[in-house]
């Protein structure tokens, strides 16, 4: 009987209750015996190290495949997005602010991000243990992801501080010096990306729910970290750069709304790598990230377009792919707490407070965020960040072992620990980006010159053109 | 030789193509332009923006005939591009001084 069951674990790997059940069986079995074969003990071992195995192959493969979704939504996802938004003279230029910071941040997290985000350290950043990625291989970081190579995790998270960048430059679209931008994400990745990393999902960070944060805050995939840090810095670039020649009285209309619908639903696609990957391992957590991020996406989709169809008259195609995208965005932070329906209105909230913001709002205070980096990712990751401490949920991911997390588990702190956070990520994002513009600005000047933004970036920066009907 | 320029409707091209074939005008060049004349514009917006577009999508035919055919013509191009509301376009005739054939050096009605 012992032996036959030793047999089939060898052959094929059963589910894990079955696996831990003829485990304890075996040991007390074992134990009961005065003497263990040694065969016996060298197929334990072996159970033990293919079961484990086994489980990595899983995790790797979906962590992988995580990695590689965030990465679609810089390019092509949010390339295509902001791409079609703006003027044709200015496409290329704005898909290249997507397109080369997969390039520049790899460099920056090879060198020093990963570093400075993971490594442990002060609450605020880690130190420089991984210098040059030294120590970073196929061993596992338990305190991130135990069951995966910590150089998966290390890639993973390099796709985060990628887009985050990116998303900014929807606000300084079409005006700014292609120098000025490279030198802006370089400082602003090492300044205010780094460490706000560092502060929510560093070992030791300041808001580090599950590793040792003295104020504990829920952020499942970056809420604050990406959107609001992103988001903020967007507002107060495109305040500091000023309006684009001709806005608002000239025509800006988006030149290709079909490249920003492929754009959008590619980022909507991808943003199951950047939810459900969070989880870190390929389990029922995952599962539960990825039906939140979806059912988030879908409510805003609606909430935006009817919104808009009320105070507009029409619903229109970029009315439902921004709303998808601002609930993407919402829901980032609270994907991995959160149950089905907390996660729709979360989503459907955020379609329209977002919509509200970029037209109502924006309109009264007449600045200029081109594409709307600040309204969606600003707002939404607030409003996002927010309610995930009303809505988080011990049912779905139990952080604080066994005790209520959210408001409607009965902790109503949470949410003061979560605007802490949100605050904390305003402040560093407005006087992080205020410095580095400043900075940049005495360097190499941060605004393109008047005839060069009259021409379009695409020839002026890059010397080409999106469209050349002759060729 | 008269060239006859009309500015249609885009959704009309295929009418105004056929008649043209079925009356035996076998050459013609097509461009798609913008432009308005008294019909107006429409409002489109963007995220809350407003915009007034009054320069529409039109589609401009040109095509150069013989003196002769010039009233057959017309009233086969009105006839097939009429809608009869604001927006059906314009043509336009022009005297032609002349025309070549690049293959061969046809000059006049010959190289129509």
């Amino acid at each position: 009987m012992l032996k036959t069951s030793l047999e089939i674990g060898t052959r094929f790997v059963p589910p894990r209750g079955l696996r831990v059940c003829l485990l304890s069986l075996l040991c007390a079995m074992a134990a009961l015996a005065q003497n263990v074969p040694p065969e016996l003990e060298k197929r334990l071992a072996d159970l033990d190290k293919a079961t484990k195995a086994a489980q990595m192959a899983g995790d790797n493969a979906w962590m992988l495949t995580s990695a590689a979704l965030v990465l679609m939504m810089t390019g092509p996802g949010l390339a295509l997005f902001y791409g079609g938004l703006v003027r044709r003279k200015n496409v290329l230029s704005t898909m290249m602010h997507s397109f080369i910071l997969m390039a520049v941040v790899t460099m920056l997290w090879a060198v020093v991000g990963y570093s400075i985000a993971f490594a442990a350290g002060t609450p605020f950043f880690g130190d420089l243990r991984y210098l040059f990625l030294r120590g970073v291989g196929a061993a596992p970081n338990a305190d991130y992801g135990a069951t995966i190579p910590q150089t998966t995790y290390m890639v993973y998270q390099l796709m985060f501080a990628i887009i985050t960048p990116a998303l900014i430059s929807g606000a300084f679209a079409e005006r700014m010096k292609f120098s000025a931008m490279l030198l802006f994400t370089t400082l602003w990745s090492l300044i205010v990306y780094f460490p706000m990393a560092h502060m929510v999902w560093g070992k030791g960070g300041l808001f580090n729910a599950s590793l040792g944060g003295k104020i504990p805050a829920f952020d499942f995939a970056g809420g604050t970290v990406v959107h609001i840090t992103s988001g903020v810095s967007a507002l107060i670039c495109a305040l500091y750069l000023g309006k684009r020649v001709g806005y608002p009285d000239e025509s800006m209309r988006p030149h290709n709304l079909v490249l920003s619908t492929v754009g959008a639903c590619l980022l909507w696609v991808g943003w199951f790598g950047f939810n459900a990957g969070s989880a870190v391992s390929a389990g029922s957590l995952a599962s539960s990230a990825f039906v939140a991020t979806h059912f988030g996406a879908a409510a805003a989709a609606l909430g935006w377009m009817f919104a808009e169809w009320i105070h507009l008259g029409k619903p229109s195609m970029l009315g439902g792919i921004s709303g998808c995208v601002a609930g993407l965005v919402a829901i980032t932070p609270a994907s991995g707490f959160v149950q089905p329906f907390p996660a729709i209105l979360i989503g459907a909230s955020a379609g329209v407070v977002c919509f509200l913001m970029v037209t109502a709002v924006k309109k009264k205070f007449n600045y200029d965020d081109a594409l709307d980096a600040f309204g969606v990712h600003g707002i939404g990751g607030t409003l996002g960040a927010i309610l995930t401490g009303v809505f988080a949920t011990k049912e779905i991911n139990d952080v604080y072992s066994g005790k209520p997390m959210g408001l409607i588990d009965g902790n109503p702190g949470q949410v003061l620990n979560q605007a802490a956070a949100v605050g904390v990520s305003w402040v560093l994002a407005i006087v992080g980006t205020l410095i580095i513009l400043k900075v940049c600005d005495l360097i190499v000047g941060v605004r393109a010159s008047e005839a060069d933004e009259l021409g379009g970036l695409d020839l002026s920066m890059h010397g080409e053109e999106g469209y050349t009907l002759e060729a | 030789m008269k060239k006859i320029e009309a500015i249609i409707q885009p959704h009309k091209l295929e009418d105004v193509k056929e008649a043209l074939k079925s009356i035996g005008v076998d050459g013609m060049t097509i461009t798609e332009v913008r432009g308005h004349g008294r019909q107006k514009g429409h409002k489109e917006v963007y995220r809350g923006m407003e915009y007034q577009v009054d320069l529409l999508p039109k589609v401009k035919v040109e095509l150069v005939i013989a003196d002769a055919r010039q009233d057959e013509v017309l009233r086969t191009l009105t006839t097939a591009a009429r809608t009869g509301k604001i927006g059906d376009g314009k043509i336009f005739v022009y005297n032609v001084a002349d025309a070549i054939r690049i293959r061969n050096d046809d000059r006049g009605d010959a190289a129509l």
